[in-house]
């Protein structure tokens, strides 16, 4: 299994680069992620909505949530969204909360 | 004996990176698949543009956009006689009942995945033939189409990307 080392910890990963174990996750390593991901840092106070909330509904449902239900459950929009994580918003949100991929189609 | 023939390795798949899609059918069969597509597309940061031509222009007219309806007629996949899809009311109960399972499953109406793909940063655009042909202005479609343009502009746009039609 590939494995990848952010804020000095080794952590398990899938071929994509999501995290395999999301207890592994720390918030030190956000910052790591997201810059090797291409999200724009310093990760601000509303990217950090958007990534405590894919993390509490990975540990809820078991499942990261999509763009429109990130949007739904929360007050950042679409389009603040495509701002936060450029490109593949509930994708690259995962990669940094280290949670796996979401699943659904919309 | 060695095989002088070795099957060549199969070529890397590269990733996707952008997508045109033109909806040309008015059904909701038609047009929601696309949606789809192009929000799933945007999602994944692949770029996606939609261009709505012929009877897809109703999912971008003002007045059309709402009533969206499901075919019952020429339809196979309605698993019902095509003489019975064509009884009056037909579709609207096809539609009704479609469209009550599309909020069961809480996914948006034609309408709000239209607004939600273009705020993805979607580029949605209007066929130039198809405003004359129905003769329709600027102003009878959707704020969101950005532009209505030619065959011509549209390859340029879908230059270097994936087209798909429905």
């Amino acid at each position: 299994m590939p494995t990848k080392t952010f804020a000095g910890s080794t952590v398990d990963v899938n071929d994509e680069g999501f995290f395999e174990d999301p207890t592994q996750w720390t918030k030190e390593m956000a910052p790591e992620i997201a810059e090797e991901y291409g999200v724009p840092t310093p990760l601000t106070d509303r990217a950090w909505v958007v990534i405590d909330l894919m993390r509490s509904e990975y540990f809820d449902k078991g499942t990261g949530p999509t763009v429109r239900k990130i949007s739904k459950l929360s007050d950042v929009t679409t389009k603040e969204l495509f701002v936060l994580f450029p490109k593949g918003p509930a994708k690259l949100a995962a990669m940094v909360a280290g949670i796996p991929k979401p699943k659904g189609c919309i | 004996m060695t095989d002088s023939h070795p099957i060549p390795p199969a070529p890397i798949a590269a990733p996707i990176e952008k997508v045109s899609i033109i909806v040309s059918k008015g059904s909701l069969e038609g047009i929601y698949p696309a949606l789809i597509m192009a929000n799933g597309a945007r999602n994944e940061g692949i770029e996606a543009n939609l261009f709505f031509t012929f009877f897809g222009m109703d999912a971008i007219h003002k007045d059309r956009y709402e009533h969206i309806k499901v075919a019952t007629v020429g339809n196979p996949g309605m698993h019902m006689p095509t003489m019975l899809g064509g009884l009056p009311g037909a579709s609207w109960l096809a539609t009704k009942m479609m469209s009550k399972k599309i909020e069961e499953l809480d996914f948006p109406g034609i309408p709000e995945f239209i607004e939600m793909i273009s705020d993805t940063g979607a580029g949605i655009y209007a066929c130039l033939a198809s405003v004359d042909l129905f003769g329709f202005t600027k102003d009878d479609l959707i704020e969101q189409v950005e532009e209505i343009i030619t065959v011509g502009d549209f390859y340029e746009m879908a230059a270097g990307g994936q087209i798909i039609f429905t």
